[in-house]
């Protein structure tokens, strides 16, 4: 049985202590302890997220570092209990039908979360005893993943001194011992080097390939682009778009973004960008620059220039990006993905 | 509750310590052993303590022994699987409430402890003799005595184990663990603190008094105890106050 997953408006709003379970970094408590008996601060890190994603697609969710991605994955998987709102995995309700819910899910944690007490072979068998595999089933699969991930080699030593891509290798192993109908990586590819995180994206593809669903976090455009059938920017606790790759690109307008900045201030100078030829939007930046949204890219930048020129405002900068999901991200909230 | 993934959990905690047995048993039984020669040895054979006190001291050692083996075996991991690595999460996925993984971890650290003290009492018994007076006349009794020791001692681990941060273990063992012990009965009856009737009634908030007092009574009957019922009802009061924190400390730092 296949399952997908839906949320509807979630929320969660974190008062007390880390939300080491969430697994996500990018909320500072600092300040928590030197303000005394004032009330504690509030962080929002789900602010109304719905999705409905279908039984067996890749699914991504990208945003930036702290947009709510792994409370997300915390909710879906029970680690993460939410303010409001609801989540379904298949038919089940996250909260009230936990245990179900566990057998169907398969999670991969940003930060590996391994148990360091056992050898990599016995961190899958006893994963594939907790789900009720009998022993000649769970030892022939681990020894199959073992062999899939590359780790056969290392297979019965303890895995405290296993590299950081070992580490994500054998987790994301543990999470497909029980053939999970859903699978969640939250950042699968952080850290690995390009040929392990190819290895990885052909699993993932694979793996979905034989009917399974698919959720991924990820901060990287690439990535989301390569893999995903559909995906959600979010930002903030919110989804601030929601499609396939191509629907998401084609909604930039123009699709191009050309970054420029100029040696001085000129109030009508973007005015005049406006009225370019195939210029759909101009928006002023920081430090006297500009953001283009156009239909095309190097042949607007001598125009750019000329422009410039009129103006007694020297053109410094100038950077063209071609249709991408980072356009996308940049014209929804100004910020850069890589920021 | 699923069987199945509860005794997987009871298995992979059996590798780990056997794994780790020969440190488990140094850890267990040294210091125990240690206290055991210098005062029950040294200082009844140079004079300076009464013969009597091997028995006295006999039940209070397994009393201790118990306890710490199952407050370290409990609390120790789940200080470190809660911490950054979150390693306890494999557990927590499994197809089961997670209030049955804290429980496994009683079950196991029970188990533990009561290891401990079985082993402990012919250990202790060969250092001492002779002049130890054992008397077992109402083995079931020590054996509810023993198992109800054992589980205040996990529960004990649960609850300190899900309260304390790793920073804090140090601390912890010098706030809540030393004082428990020097203040538990364990190297001296309760009658003998008669001279000193507040700290005697203050005592009687620490549950590993009921500890030594229960295995003095069904293991030395002939020396003075506390009454088996008082025993009774304080580990069980102790038990379930203990599990009850343990399990709500252990919700906490499961779920954010």
């Amino acid at each position: 049985m296949a399952a997908g997953i839906r949320t509807n408006e979630l929320r969660k709003v974190y008062n007390t202590a880390p939300p080491l379970a969430a697994g996500g970094g990018g909320f500072s408590f600092a300040e928590k302890r030197s303000k005394g008996k004032q009330p504690k601060p509030e962080i929002v890190a789900l602010n109304g997220i719905s999705l409905d994603i279908r039984s067996g697609e890749i699914f991504c969710l990208l945003g930036p570092n702290g947009a709510g991605k792994s409370t997300t994955v915390g909710v879906l998987t029970t680690r993460v209990k939410p303010t409001a709102g609801q989540a379904w995995i298949g038919e089940l309700d996250v909260w009230k039908e936990q245990s179900a819910v566990k057998r169907l899910i398969g999670v991969v944690a940003q930060r590996p979360n391994l148990d360091f007490s056992l050898t990599a072979r016995e961190i899958l068998v006893f994963h594939g005893a907790y789900f009720g595999q009998n022993s000649n089933e769970r030892n022939t699969r681990a020894a199959s993943l073992l062999e899939r991930f590359k780790l056969t080699d290392r297979a019965d030593q303890i895995v405290r001194g296993f590299s950081g891509g070992m580490m994500q290798r054998l987790s994301i192993a543990r999470a497909m011992m029980h053939d999970p109908q859903v699978l969640f990586l939250d950042e699968p590819s952080a850290g690995l080097d390009p040929q392990t995180r190819l290895l990885l994206w052909e699993i993932i593809r694979e793996y979905n390939q034989s009917g399974k669903t698919v959720l991924l976090t990820t901060h990287n455009m690439e990535e989301a682009d390569a893999l995903c059938q559909r995906l959600a920017i979010v930002d903030h606790g919110r989804i601030i778009a929601f499609g396939t790759p191509t629907e998401l690109k084609a909604s930039v307008p123009g699709g191009y973004l050309v970054r420029v900045r100029f040696g001085q201030h000129s109030p009508d100078l973007l005015e005049r960008l406006k009225a370019l030829t195939g210029v759909r939007e101009v928006r002023s930046t920081e430090n006297n620059g500009a953001d283009l949204y156009a239909d095309r890219g190097g042949s607007l930048v001598s125009e750019v220039a000329n422009l410039a020129v009129a103006a007694n405002a020297e053109l410094c900068d100038v950077h063209i990006s071609e249709p991408s999901l980072e356009n996308l991200f940049l014209h929804h909230t100004g910020r850069s993905l890589r920021e | 509750m699923n069987y199945k993934a509860f005794m997987a959990m009871l298995a992979r905690d059996a590798r780990v310590a056997r794994r780790n047995i020969v440190a488990l048993l140094f850890q267990t039984f040294l210091q125990p052993l240690m206290f055991v020669f210098i005062f029950g040895r040294v200082m009844v054979g140079s004079g300076y303590m009464s013969p009597s006190y091997k028995s006295l001291l006999l039940p209070g050692i397994m009393a201790l022994s118990m306890v710490g083996t199952g407050i370290w075996a409990v609390a120790m991991p789940l200080i470190a699987e809660f911490q950054f690595t979150r390693e306890i999460e494999d557990r927590l996925l499994a197809p089961m409430d997670i209030s049955w993984v804290a429980i496994e971890k009683v079950v196991a650290g029970t188990l533990q402890a009561l290891a401990a003290g079985i082993m402990v009492i012919p250990a202790a018994w060969l250092l001492l003799r002779p002049g130890v007076d054992l008397s077992l006349h109402r083995p079931i009794l020590f054996a509810i005595v023993a198992l109800l020791v054992a589980l205040f001692s996990a529960c004990g681990g649960l609850a300190l184990g899900c309260s304390v941060e790793q920073t804090h273990i140090g601390l912890m063992f010098s706030l809540v663990v030393a004082p428990m012990i020097f203040f538990g009965c364990t190297y001296y009856p309760w009658s003998a603190l008669a001279n000193f009737p507040i700290m005697q009634k203050v005592v009687l908030v620490n549950p590993l008094v009921y500890a030594s007092e229960g295995l003095r009574a069904t293991l030395v009957p002939q020396y003075p105890h506390l009454p088996l019922l008082a025993v009774f009802i304080g580990l069980l009061g102790f038990n379930a106050l203990l599990l009850t924190v343990g399990l709500r400390q252990f919700h906490k730092k499961a779920v954010s």
